[in-house]
């Protein structure tokens, strides 16, 4: 007998729209998240903000209404539980407060969202490099504001935060662009199919505006991003632009290169992964509904591809009208039927994507940096050390984690995977996809030998 | 040298919380994390690789492992992951697997 009928792990929108919608057709659900208030990363705090903060803009204040439909009997909630392992069964071990318990369930939904693509350059592991994103998290969880700040990269959000920092008062020192004129031509013929989003690109369009309106100094096309640390603890920001170098002072340097899928609970889980070259990241094989190749095990959201947040609420929907005719809660015609509205919005949601993620790409030397650059942060290995055991016949990142022991550390490979294999298909230009996606074992967070052996002792006393 | 904060300070009002961090009294919004009050309190690096560089919370979501903290004697503790509390005394942390305590598998 199973503790509930479907366990979903991640409360971003694509895991609350899932839970209200099976909880709605009358399943048990029980919601986990690691972070201590539902919303995911994009609308982390959200009810908690409630209208203060209004700087984060309508967006970010529209996932309040995921938040509410929250409130349902059905639904139990666990805030600050961290799944560590996830079995066929389907059995979740999850963590709170230093405590492990296993629940099981009819189904499991994962929707684990997406994390900041890994910014690697000279310089980024000083203090005062951050993610954009990770500045965006401390201006939504603790209103805090960046200082003296320069945001470096590309992607929608570099342009988001660049907005929500004019609109706090706090306007960044100037937005470094690195996506080329190349990149704006391989886009346009996405353009057409993407006018299904229109609203959205005119949305994108506003930021740039008020960016230009605030007189934020932009530089584009740059390259060659080095930081240096001043003497006063703040950086001395180095890159190429328009053929000429250019130094900038700054105390927080905030960069961005897109996101990609979490994939170190769906990898452990054993699921099918395949590679989206247009992403340039790994993201699990799912069908239209969001079902895997293991039973009961299902993936919605940016976990499964990056599609942002209302593709994201739209696929949790999907996933949740199938396992409710799975458990026998609707026949197929129904759900086909009542999916009509979410597939329509997912439709539109994603039109956009193709168009994005060709207009800002990761640029080359962020995938395969310069060799003095450190890959993975915990082992503190360079993209040197990298090639150098490569020429010494190191093929795949397997063989590169016993040589090198990069992705030993504690973020398991987290922040040097994607890089790590960028390096390793550079110099025969492999097709990205010949080299397999590392294997995420469990524990995929780190758990105390106290707590596992805890864990073994009420295991025990159950058998 | 203690470098000053990259960032604003948080707002004023609101309930607080004191902890202490190495042998400074801090004082922080409640429910913020620690990685948080960390940051606002200062821009100084709050850990050290086993190589001696320094380090500050990175991507402020459970992935990086950058932030991680000595929290009340225990070490690798996560500090964007935790909230801060009143009391609790936190410490610079040196290397990432030191040995009283935070044996991690
Ligand atoms: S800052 Fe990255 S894990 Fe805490």
């Amino acid at each position: 007998m199973s503790d509930v009928d479907l366990i979903i792990i991640g409360a971003g929108p694509a895991g609350m729209s899932a839970a209200a919608t099976a909880a709605r057709g009358g399943l048990k659900v029980l919601l986990l998240d690691e972070q201590g208030h539902p919303g995911g990363q994009i609308y982390r705090n959200v009810a908690k903000n409630g209208t203060s903060r209004s700087w984060l803009g309508k967006e970010y204040a529209s996932g309040a209404r995921l938040v509410e439909a929250l409130d349902n009997p059905h639904i139990s909630t666990q805030f600050g539980a961290t799944v560590w392992r996830l079995d066929d069964g389907p059995t979740v071990v999850w963590s709170k407060s230093g405590t492990s318990q296993i629940s099981t369930a009819r189904h499991v939904l994962i929707t684990s969202g997406a994390q900041e693509r890994p910014v690697p350059f000279p310089g980024w592991t000083l203090p005062g490099v951050m993610p954009a994103g990770a500045a965006q998290i401390l201006m939504k969880s603790a209103g805090m504001l960046p200082r003296d700040a320069v945001l470096a990269g590309s992607g929608p959000l570099l342009y988001l935060v660049a907005a929500q920092m004019i609109d706090a008062g706090c306007p960044p020192k100037a937005v470094v662009e690195t996506q080329t004129p190349r990149m704006m031509l391989n886009a346009l013929p996405h353009l057409p199919k993407a006018l299904l989003g229109i609203s959205t690109l005119f949305k994108g369009l506003g930021l740039i505006r008020k960016i230009k309106a605030a007189g934020v100094q932009r530089y584009s096309n740059a390259s060659d991003f080095r930081a240096h640390p001043n003497e006063d603890g703040t950086l001395a920001f180095s890159f190429q632009a328009k053929g000429k170098e250019t130094h900038l002072n700054c105390a927080l340097l905030l960069s961005h290169q897109g996101v990609i899928p979490s994939t170190h609970m769906t990898r452990s889980a054993g699921i099918a992964h395949e590679w989206n070259e247009a992403q340039q990241a790994f993201q699990p094989v799912t069908d239209d509904w969001g079902t895997t190749d293991r039973t009961g095990l299902h993936v919605a959201g940016d976990s499964a591809g990056i599609g942002g947040a209302d593709a994201a609420a739209a696929a949790g929907e999907l996933a949740a009208l199938n396992i409710l005719q799975l458990c026998g809660c609707l026949n197929s015609d129904t759900r086909n039927q009542r999916a009509a509205k979410a597939r329509a919005g997912l439709l539109r949601a994603r039109s956009l994507r193709p168009f994005l993620d060709a207009a800002y790409a990761p640029t080359a030397e962020t995938l395969a940096p310069v060799d003095e650059t450190i890959v993975c942060r915990c082992e503190e290995i360079t993209a040197g050390d990298v090639r150098q055991s490569m020429s010494e016949g190191a093929t795949g990142q397997r063989q590169m984690k016993t040589s090198l022991r990069t992705g030993m550390g504690p973020c398991q490979g987290r922040m040097c995977d994607a890089t790590v294999r960028a390096i390793l298909c550079a110099p025969r230009n492999t097709a990205t996809d010949s080299i397999a996606p590392p294997r995420a074992r469990a524990p995929i967070k780190p758990v105390t030998l106290a707590e596992l052996a805890a864990l073994s002792k009420i295991q025990a006393g159950a058998d | 040298m203690k470098v000053v904060s990259r960032f604003q300070p948080p707002p004023e009002s609101g309930p607080k919380v004191q902890f202490v961090f190495e042998d400074e009294q801090i004082t922080a919004p409640q429910g913020i994390s620690l990685a948080a009050a960390l940051l606002a309190h200062s821009g100084n690096a709050t850990r050290r690789t086993s190589t001696g560089a320094q380090r500050t919370a990175y991507c402020m979501m459970g992935v990086c492992f950058e932030c991680l903290v000595d929290v009340d004697g225990v070490p690798n503790t996560q500090s964007c992951m935790t909230v801060v509390r009143d009391g609790m005394v936190v410490k610079r942390q040196i290397g990432l697997r030191t040995i009283q305590g935070g044996d991690y598998v």
